[in-house]
């Protein structure tokens, strides 16, 4: 692997930058490995280049049925944040952020984090409650939070139109480590990295059937590129995990929703920070690019055409104009759907199945780009030792027939 | 945005519908006796169909009835509406007269 460095960039500068290699292999697929990772996103790369890393576990494969960061690591709002209700969630998403704070060094790739800030905006009595009652809950379990009022917000903002809209922001919470970051870079690192440690990173190749031996355990994957042997499959197929999941006789709590994004075209720099507003639903941060990116929300109906309907783009752009008036002179260039898994509680699972040596990680639904590096860490830890790290313990299948619901829906009122 | 076919009132546009999800799965009887996994799978398992779904639909803001209907997830191409209480048609009869 040609190692990132000041040196090294001016050096192939000298030469007209001519010379850079390929990141990472093209592999072609053997007939077996030690583990199989299905889904080639930033969470099935990360998973794979922490099981060799930390676990030491090299004889590994990534299979992904089209490019790799196509689905929906490369389709998300790029928001990072860790401010969620409930203690469980709040050590799950916090480890990501730890790791996502020196992602760029341990992968030697620069993955463009920055901590610019989110800024959630309550705009009714209700949302200030909620607001706060999240602020002091982060703060208890050792998450950074903070209360704003509508006009430090605005100070933290300039843009943010707080008065003279049909909901007036009543405040913000403020989380200051929270931010963004380039969503290809994550997949891109992670592959390189885990390609240098061995890890064989296959595309184009989809998971059609899983084999199991008479005593149910996995043995091998068919795919569209052959038969491949395993004893340990992790399945990190996001929107499509029930599909892959079916074929392994695994029924699942998700259902599978596209959820949109635009960006609009490119900007001088105008937007400090991110903000979110759940009550009147739009996200919106400016890119290193320029563009101002958009988060809509999830289609009514469950599909998995990765495309939403107009109306519910057009309802985050409604949003966004009355939040930030001088965006509506804007043009937007694309929007595009990736389809989410969601779960009942909108919490993770992330874990053993009934099945042995199958292992998934499923249901981030709206929200799981922030949890990249500490869910791919936290999944690797359950695939190498068979049994869960202790942040992803409660994140199991099981907590639905247990009633142990980690119940971030209702903490929120709506789809994050 | 769909055009949605009511079996009550003809095609309209999808905002005047509300998603109501999987359709044909029965509540287990008062005196049922089901262990904790049968109750989980009734209230949270989905089949989460890729391919024809077949899933409830409701006429909020028109005629407020619930209907049932046949669309296909990896197209969003409605194959059929009919009625509650009727079994859904055949698949492939179904997406012939839709043609």
């Amino acid at each position: 692997m040609q190692r990132f460095s000041a040196l090294s960039l001016l050096k192939a500068g000298l030469s007209g930058q001519r010379g850079w290699t390929p990141q990472w292999r093209t592999a072609e697929p053997k007939a077996a490995y030690d583990a199989i990772i299905v889904g080639g996103g930033g969470h099935g790369l990360g998973t794979a280049y922490y099981l060799a890393k930390e676990h030491q576990l090299t004889n590994i494969a990534v299979l992904e049925k089209g490019w790799i960061g196509g689905g929906n690591t490369g389709r998300n709002t790029t928001i990072i944040r860790s401010n969620y209700l409930f203690g469980e969630s709040a050590a799950l998403y916090d480890h990501a952020v730890k790791l996502w704070e020196t992602l760029s060094q341990t992968l030697n790739y620069n993955v463009m984090f920055s901590q610019r800030g989110v800024l959630m905006l309550a705009h009714s009595v209700h949302d200030v409650q909620v607001a706060k009652r999240h602020v002091h809950a982060n703060r208890a379990n050792g998450v950074d939070n903070e209360w704003l009022t509508p006009q430090a917000a605005q100070a933290f903002c300039p843009l943010l139109n707080i008065g003279d809209i049909r909901y007036p922001v009543l405040g913000a919470a403020l989380q200051r480590r929270g931010g963004t970051a380039r969503h290809d870079a994550v997949a891109w690192g992670y592959a390189r990295a885990a390609d240098a440690l061995g890890v064989d990173i296959i595309e184009n190749c989809e998971v059609t059937g899983i084999r199991r031996y008479g005593s149910g355990a996995v043995q091998s994957v068919e795919t569209t590129r052959g038969l491949i042997r395993a004893p340990k499959i992790g399945v990190a197929a996001a929107g499509h995990t029930s599909v892959i999941m079916k074929m392994a006789g695994v029924g699942l709590p998700l259902e599978s929703y596209p959820l949109q994004a635009l960006v609009s075209e490119p900007i001088k720099p105008v937007f400090p920070c991110v903000v979110m507003s759940n009550t009147i639903h739009a996200y919106i941060s400016q890119s290193d690019k320029g563009e101002l990116v958009i988060g809509a929300g999830t289609d009514a109906y469950t599909s998995y055409t990765q495309r939403g309907a107009l109306h519910i783009s057009g309802h985050a752009l409604e949003a966004v104009c009355e939040l930030f008036p001088m965006f509506r002179r804007l043009r937007m260039l694309r929007n595009w759907g990736g389809i989410v898994d969601v779960t009942p509680d909108r919490s993770p699972i992330i874990g053993k199945t009934p099945v042995p040596g199958l292992y998934v990680n499923c249901g981030w639904g709206t929200g799981g780009f922030k949890a990249t590096p500490g869910s791919a860490h936290v999944f690797a830890w359950t695939i190498a030792h068979d049994e869960p790290h202790p942040i992803n313990a409660p994140f199991t299948l099981e907590r639905f027939r247990d009633g142990n619901l980690i119940d971030e829906a209702a903490a929120a009122a709506v789809a994050h | 945005m769909l055009l949605i076919q009511c079996p009550y009132c003809g095609e309209r546009p999808e905002p005047e519908f509300v998603y109501g999800g999987q359709a044909h799965r029965a509540r287990p009887p008062p005196n049922a006796e089901l262990g904790t996994q049968d109750w989980a799978d009734y209230l949270y398992r989905r089949d989460n169909t890729r391919g024809v779904h077949a899933e409830r639909w409701r006429h909020t803001h028109g005629c407020g009835r619930f209907f049932n209907a046949l669309r296909d997830t990896t197209t969003d191409h409605f194959i059929a509406t009919y009625k509650i209480g009727a079994p859904p048609p055949a698949d492939s009869s179904a997406r012939k007269a839709a043609r």
